[in-house]
């Protein structure tokens, strides 16, 4: 059969499942090692009937060889993928699980218990709704318990249920029991977190799991299943002023222009005044795109396209809001969950992501450690790997958030290393160290879009990197002659001339070369923001400062041109006899010598000068420019 | 062809009255899935510098399309499709392959292990699993690095395989396209790091949070177009290994004894043919085939055979790039 033949089949046709009306809860697990999360997960799992006959029967037979559990189901299996975790019999990575009762869908996040790995609870606890804490009835509440419980609060998690497991091994003692909840509830209560039910459970024999336990009479309160299926976790960020983080600028053609995002909070209609931040330009909503089509209104959660009444700008990174205005500071506080091996370092300068916007960020101040045992605060220079700390920030230009507390979308961030690109903490903005937090940037009648429109040319910073005699200056100063005599209006920006007037300050550590790049950047921002084409003429060696610098402007903005000579020829030129220097020892840390060059990894631009002329590297740039309508 | 067409859906938007539940309650839960899927879309096109979507052809690729003309509208998805064509595919997927890029009027990038092909690796005599590597796992890495693409959306799903349940939205691929999965980026609310070095690059997965049952449910609520072999008709199958593999061309060598015999049956997952298991099935709409699927007994990776050559195959074909 052709698919031509195929039988078409009518939308009409569609039973109404009667799955579809259930909600979904996301759910963390979390405990120490050997609590035996995996294996409630894995008993969750198996009771809801969500396992099928194949994967039962893999379940049976990897019991025998893999199992700790004498041959009986191991429930654990199910839950821990990674070849790695089967061996040593431990979880060492957040494993997504679903499954599905009468009442209720659920995504589970299966969070390791193992300390180095916390990083990884804070991963599942971020996009849940509940946290299913478990401990070891032997045992009670450690250490552990705490500090997961403290990072589930720190994450916003107000719904915890405490599974005590392995009733089966301190003889159902229900005094016990008691104990060890009143203990809990007094750390839950110290740590906001307002919602705990406690359930004693035997995970691998399903006590309490989804029946009642015949072996727990005492126990009367629900099942783990029947809590999870009716408990109301409802927060309801439809309520709170429209937010919406403009993710990406969809332009197919000259009539169509909006701006994509899921709505962070609140409820958007056609009509509605909003305002464009941080520059706080206003304008009414005319079109709202959803992925169901054209619609009046739309509301948190919801992916859309909006398209504006006047022609502004607005790029990613701004954030659309209506009714009261919304944190703009480049100077906050927040909590921090540091994951990265290498220590927190004030002073360092990360890539701070919030919403859609990524903005270069300084830690200025810790100015505490939360001890986790005491959860008392104390004072620390550093956070270490799994350390949790209250920070001061200043960043490199406004942002716009709110306190997580309120609003989860807006005031979650998470930190990068922009050298070696890890993810090195995550964070929750606590508030604004700006007195006045609505102060908008000057705004500026005149825009970007406006001046470009005069000038008759779309601006762009055109970057030429690469080694020391290469050409840079060279074919920036003939494109800069080129566009004159085209009637463009350009300004050279040389890494040399720079050093004599605003960098002269700047020596060539390694934290002064950074600043030097950071510089040059931001002034070639400020060429764009008049309608100018800026040419920066730097070796930058390091490809991380370049992405910095691309991140400073807008999508298209940043041509990154690799003047890609060899080595050995910008040796043999040596115009300023710095290589000769360099060989002889006399000038230390000289790029492509003694010091690394990171050359591009997709310039938009490469030119070789031991092989093109500077006339015809300046025409291929020429060519490039007017094919991709910047001239 | 089943059902209209994507680009049809898009081009003629319905507004409905206002004072409507943005979120209708019947669908609001596949509702939530597709705006989360289309954020994550949306996010690989505005970081990255050259994505690309793998289309497989099967119903996650038929979703996740749906999903990239929606996101994009009233434009058309900012990056092309790649297939990566074994030459085993069955050739109601090309058809319907070909047909789909046509309609949508997209970009669609087919390429074949030219290496592999002269080597006359198939799946036959060279076993499933050095015919994945070569045909499968190498000829995507070498589209990915002869087109230089830094992002690759996928549409894989994490209740698929235990290994893929540990999987990022956002994961990261080293120069040689391996997966490290104890060194994975943490990834937290829906904030992804799309940081990469030279040569690095990322796979997407907008699908992760969705269910086999998402999928079909979403098919038939969105009505989107899907490869005839999902439905039950009759078709040649010989019985091999405990599976029924169908006769799609003169290419299969039959074992002594085995003859085609023509029975009713449909695919829950496909690939090669040579490789896809199908069942035995008189579900012949997507409303029959939603029911039969929520009474079945059996998982939908029991179809294919490259997961079973050893335990944690998948977890090593993925740390070696596949998909």
């Amino acid at each position: 059969m052709s698919y031509h033949e195929a039988p078409t089949i009518a939308a009409t046709d569609a039973p109404r499942l009667e799955q579809d009306d259930r909600p979904t809860l996301r759910f963390v697990t979390c405990g120490s090692v050997d609590d035996g999360k995996s294996t409630l997960v894995g008993r969750l799992l198996y009771d809801s009937k969500t396992l099928l006959d194949d994967q039962l029967d893999a379940l049976a037979s990897e019991s025998k060889t893999a199992g700790t559990t004498g041959g009986d189901l191991d429930f654990a299996l199910l839950v821990d993928g990674l070849q790695a975790e089967r061996e040593q019999g431990i979880t060492i990575d957040v494993a997504y699980r679903f499954f599905a009762t009468k009442l209720r869908r659920f995504i589970v996040a299966d969070a390791p218990g193992h300390a180095q790995y916390t990083r990884n609870m804070a991963t599942g606890a971020s996009n849940a709704d509940l946290a299913v804490v478990l401990v070891d009835a032997r045992k009670g509440v450690i250490t552990q318990t705490r500090r997961h419980s403290h990072i589930l609060s720190l994450l916003g998690i107000r719904h915890v249920v405490l599974a005590v497991n392995k009733m089966d091994l301190i003889g159902f003692d229900g005094d016990r029991f008691a104990a060890i909840t009143a203990e809990y509830l007094t750390m839950a209560g110290q740590l906001g977190i307002s919602r705990v039910q406690c359930i004693p459970v035997v995970a691998p024999d399903g006590d309490n799991i989804v029946a009642a336990s015949a072996r727990m009479p005492w126990y009367t309160g629900p099942t783990v299943t029947a809590y999870l299926e009716s408990v109301d976790v409802a927060g309801d960020v439809s309520q709170r002023p429209f937010r919406l983080p403009v993710q990406w600028v969809n332009r197919p053609h000259a009539e169509f222009r909006g701006f994509c995002g899921r709505i962070a909070s609140g409820t958007i209609a056609i009509g509605e005044s909003i305002a464009v931040q941080p520059s706080g330009r206003r304008t009414k909503v005319a079109r709202i795109l959803t992925p169901g089509g054209e619609r009046d209104r739309a509301l948190a959660g919801e992916s859309v396209t909006l398209t504006l009444a006047d022609e502004i700008d607005v790029s990613r990174g701004d954030v659309l809001t209506a009714g009261p205005a919304p944190l703009i500071s480049d100077q906050l506080a927040a909590h921090l969950v540091w994951f990265d091996d290498e220590a927190m370092v004030a002073g360092r300068r990360y890539l701070l992501k919030c919403g859609t916007a990524s903005i270069g960020a300084v830690i200025t101040t810790l100015k505490h450690r939360i001890a986790i045992d005491t959860m008392a605060q104390e004072s620390a220079a550093t956070l270490d790997a799994n350390q949790i700390g209250y920070v001061h920030f200043s960043l490199d230009r406004p942002l716009v958030f709110e306190a997580y507390r309120d609003d989860r979308g807006m005031g979650s961030f998470i930190l990068i290393d922009p050298i070696r690109h890890r993810t090195a903490a995550a964070g929750m903005i606590d508030l604004s160290l700006r007195r006045a937090t609505n102060i908008h940037w000057q705004r500026l009648a005149v825009d970007k879009s406006v001046r470009a429109r005069l000038k008759q040319q779309r601006p762009c910073v055109l970057w030429f990197t690469g080694l020391s005699g290469a050409g840079k200056s060279t074919i920036a100063d003939h494109v800069d002659r080129r566009l004159a005599e085209l009637g463009r209006h350009a300004a050279l920006l040389d890494g040399d001339n720079l050093r004599h007037g605003i960098n002269r300050d700047l020596g060539f550590s390694n934290a002064e070369r950074m600043e030097n790049v950071r510089r040059v950047a931001e002034i070639a921002a400020l060429f764009v923001d008049a309608g100018m084409i800026a040419l920066v003429a730097l070796i930058s060696p390091f490809r991380s400062e370049r992405e910095l610098a691309r991140h400073r402007l807008e999508a298209g903005e940043f041509i990154e041109i690799h003047v890609a000579t060899p080595l050995a020829e910008c040796e043999r030129r040596d115009p300023k006899g710095l290589y000769r220097k360099a060989r002889a020892g006399e000038l230390k840390g000289f790029t492509g010598i003694d010091d690394p060059y990171e050359a591009p990894q997709a310039p938009e631009i490469t030119v070789d000068t031991s092989e093109l002329s500077t006339d015809a590297a300046c025409e291929r740039i020429i060519r490039y420019l007017r094919e991709h309508d910047y001239l | 062809m089943i059902g209209q067409t994507a680009s049809t859906m898009a081009a003629t938007p319905t507004r409905t009255a206002s004072g409507d539940a943005a979120m209708p309650g019947a669908a609001s839960h596949l509702r939530r899935l597709e705006a989360e899927s289309i954020h994550v879309l949306r996010e690989t096109v505005a970081e990255f510098r050259k994505p690309v979507m793998l289309y497989s052809i099967g119903k996650d690729s038929s979703v996740l399309l749906h999903l990239a003309m929606k996101a994009f509208h009233p434009g058309k998805p900012p990056f092309p499709l790649l297939h990566v064509d074994t030459t085993w595919k069955f050739r109601e997927m090309i058809a319907f392959r070909d047909q789909r890029a046509r309609d949508l009027g997209l970009d669609l990038i087919v390429h074949t292990n030219d290496d592999g092909l002269s080597q006359g690796i198939d799946p036959f005599t060279h076993g499933s699993a050095r015919y994945t590597d070569v045909m499968k796992t190498q000829a995507l890495r070498q589209a990915l690095d002869l087109h230089g693409f830094d992002a690759a959306i996928g549409g894989a799903r994490r209740d698929e395989e235990k290994s893929r349940a540990k999987e990022r939205v956002f994961s990261h691929r080293s120069v040689a396209h391996r997966w490290d999965p104890k060194n994975q980026r943490p990834e937290l609310w829906s904030l992804y790091n799309t940081m990469l070095a030279p040569g690095e690059s990322m796979r997407v997965f907008p699908l992760s949070n969705w269910t086999e049952l998402d999928v079909w449910d979403y098919i038939l609520l969105e009505d989107i177009p899907i490869v005839p072999l999902y439905l039950a008709a009759p078709r040649p199958v010989v019985e091999r290994d405990g599976a029924l593999i169908m006769v799609d061309d003169e290419r299969m060598p039959l074992l002594a004894g085995e003859e085609p015999r023509w029975r009713s049956v449909r695919f829950r997952t496909l690939g090669c043919y040579p490789l896809s298991g199908a069942t035995v099935s008189t579900a012949a709409t997507l409303p029959e085939i939603v029911r039969e699927m929520m009474a079945s007994r059996t998982s939908e990776r029991q179809g294919r055979m490259i997961d079973r050559d050893s335990p944690a195959s998948m977890e090593r074909k993925k740390a070696e790039g596949y998909f």
